[in-house]
């Protein structure tokens, strides 16, 4: 997994509610068996006009936005399914870090597998923010002293620290549970004991 | 201390806990299916991994499969592709699979009970949202990204940081055509489709412990629409009785011992929850969705809402997006919404009680001329039993298709979808911008009222249809 450690960009404002994994990458992109690819994807029907050509009133179809690595977007980001195809268009179109006032469970814990941070912000810096995307200023992500900098304010962010070490250091989920295999070994032969019927032996 | 039926599965579960909480969690069932699989066997094999517990895992493709004639196959090359995958990665790492011509194939969320796989007390997880389905067995069943898909294949546990408790008391009576789809149609509706965020339901009440097992578990699979992590319901005699003899459910001694744990599988009376909520279910009436979220709810006695009423300009403009996307009027009338098309199927409410809901409405009756309807069973085996009651032929000759299992327009990966515009009354989970096809519209509604309303070729009171 691709390090995060800090991001500079103008960031990318889209002002709606409850955007749905739906919304972020439809169905018809799930079909494929990679991760990558996704990007020219991503928000496909917000995106593209049903000849397949650029709506030119999306934010992520304008310069400098189309280059955007932050997206900032309204509350209950990433609700819906569970398809990790969201963060992958994310990631595969460029963003790595998005910024609401809260996400969905599951779509959060899915930036954190691959490499994108979700920031979250109260509603009133959201809208703050949201004017540095309107006027094209850059602001800056610090996820080791857990802040944003943007002119000459900034904000700080919490952030669980077991998922910002993973993200800090690229960390591989697996291998770090498999450093405790013993301890797996021992829960499933107590398990054998106590519920025999789970393993159907 | 005193602890909530959430906290005893946690608690029975937890291989590891660090310092900051974060825990190790054993997964005693792991569903799998064609959509959210593929990367993750692709990762296990760049990393020369297993599957820990082939015997813990149960595959089957659903999504992408098609409702017509299969004996042709998938026409749809990336389908067949994902499908043909799933067979392959089974094949290579030992896991069980319910293939396209098996009788027992069908929805994931359908197959699991049917087989016994679901059962009380376990961690049950899929890289599916509607994995919450489960939890009507007094199981943590809870939807998983392809990322940790791969971690459970290989390690048979999950990072997971524990979750709030939040129980939803419904006490009271249903009136006559008002279903679990109504109950949890309201809940969203009133606690919105974050209001469960970080959260775990417990659903209690006497009106709960009334439903059938399958009405329970429409209630806990669409708890992910209401943003929560898991719903859950405390087993009782109902899920026992059901259990006992399916395929997979524990045997001869085995049986016994699990129905003594199963027992213990309840709230504490004096524990506490971070949240509750009460709910009178003689109140209930029969919902519909108008606009584009699942939260979007009123009776089908109410009207649509106008967006000039709302002060709140986040809401405001939500409801301006949805009412254009949907088509409709302000202040429109729900029984004046026009449908093209209805939808019965979907693991919320593609299981046989829902089948027998919308047959007993539609028996001797037509469909309006210009709705086109179909009925997708949730399974194999659900098909074979409506078959087994004479059900088909009721549907048919009101002038539904009568389909192959699987997810089909509930998502509209197969060649099921809405044409842009088109509208549907459906039975199943999501009205989201294109989920059912670009450009379609969707009504979520309960069995019995997608039968009426294709009766009526409107939305419609399904109480009218009611003997």
């Amino acid at each position: 997994m691709q390090k995060f450690n800090t991001l500079k960009s103008i960031p990318a404002y889209l002002p709606i509610v409850n955007i749905d994994t739906d919304m972020i990458i439809p169905k018809q992109f799930l079909k494929t068996i990679k991760r990558t690819g996704l990007g020219k994807n991503l928000f496909f029907e917000m995106r593209y006009d049903d000849q397949g050509k650029e709506i030119s009133g999306f934010v992520l179809n304008q310069s400098p936005y189309n280059d955007s690595k932050i997206l900032i977007a309204g509350k209950n980001f990433g609700c819906g399914s569970s398809r990790e195809h969201a963060p992958w268009a994310l990631l595969d179109f460029g963003i790595t870090c998005v910024i609401s006032s809260s996400y969905a469970d599951i779509f959060y814990s899915n930036c954190f597998k691959n490499g994108i941070l979700p920031i979250i912000l109260k509603e009133e810096k959201i809208k703050e923010l949201s004017e540095y995307a309107g006027r094209k200023e850059e602001i800056s992500v610090d996820l080791s002293d857990e802040k944003i900098v943007y002119g000459n304010n900034e904000i700080k962010f919490d952030v669980d620290p077991f998922k910002k070490k993973c993200l800090l250091e690229g960390l591989d989920d697996i291998a770090l549970s498999l450093k405790k295999s013993d301890k797996i070994e021992n829960f499933e032969i107590n398990l054998k004991n106590k519920k025999p019927w789970i393993f159907n032996d | 201390m005193s602890t909530t039926l959430y906290d005893k599965i946690w608690n029975d579960h937890l291989v590891d806990q660090q310092d900051d909480g974060t825990a190790l969690l054993f997964v005693d069932r792991h569903l799998v299916h064609e959509v959210t699989s593929p990367q993750a066997f692709e990762g296990l094999r760049n990393s020369n991994r297993k599957v820990r517990h082939p015997n813990l895992t149960l595959a089957v493709a659903d999504h992408n499969v098609p409702t017509t004639d299969r004996t042709k196959g998938i026409a749809d090359a990336e389908s067949k592709i994902q499908v043909d995958t799933l067979e392959a990665n089974c094949k290579e790492f030992g896991v069980q699979l319910f293939g396209m011509d098996d009788k027992r194939q069908g929805i994931v969320h359908i197959i699991g009970p049917e087989q016994g796989f679901t059962q009380p007390g376990t961690v049950i997880v899929c890289g599916d949202s509607h994995t919450a389905t489960h939890g009507a067995f007094g199981s943590l069943a809870f939807g998983i990204g392809t990322s940790e898909v791969e971690h459970v294949l290989a390690t048979q546990t999950l990072v997971q940081k524990k979750a709030k408790n939040f129980r939803i008391n419904v006490n009271g009576q249903l009136p006559l055509g008002v279903t679990s789809k109504d109950v949890i149609l309201q809940i969203i509706g009133k606690i919105g489709t974050a209001g469960g965020t970080g959260s775990v339901i417990e659903y209690a009440g006497d009106l709960i412990r009334s439903l059938s097992v399958e009405q329970r578990m429409t209630i806990c699979n669409m708890t992910i629409e209401g943003g929560a992590r898991a719903g859950l319901i405390a087993p009782d005699e109902k899920i026992f009785n059901y259990l006992k003899g399916k395929p997979m459910s524990p045997k001869g001694d085995n049986w016994e011992k699990a129905l003594n744990y199963w027992s213990t599988l309840r709230t504490d009376t004096d524990a506490s929850f971070d949240q509750e909520l009460n709910l009178n279910a003689d109140e209930i009436l029969p919902m519909i969705t108008w606009g584009t979220s699942p939260q979007d709810v009123i009776t089908i006695d109410d009207k649509v809402p106008n967006p000039q009423r709302e002060s709140d300009e986040d809401k405001k403009n939500s409801i301006e997006r949805a009412l254009k996307y949907m088509g409709l009027k302000p202040d429109m009338a729900a029984k004046d919404i026009k449908i093209d098309k209805v939808f019965i199927g979907s693991c919320t409410n593609g299981r046989i009680e829902d089948l027998r809901e919308a047959a007993k409405i539609l028996k001797d009756k037509k469909i309006s001329s210009h709705v086109n309807a179909m009925v997708v069973p949730g399974s194999g085996l659900v098909k074979e039993q409506a078959e087994q009651e004479g059900l088909d032929k009721i549907f048919v000759n009101s002038g539904f298709e009568w389909r192959e299992p699987g997810c089909s327009m509930c998502l509209a990966m197969n060649a099921d979808k809405l044409k842009p515009e088109e509208r549907c009354a459906s039975t199943s989970n999501r009205n989201f911008e294109g989920r059912q096809g670009r450009g379609g519209r969707t009504h979520l509604v309960s069995p019995g009222m997608a039968a009426a309303a294709a009766i009526s070729g409107s939305l419609d009171d399904v109480r009218k249809y009611q003997n």
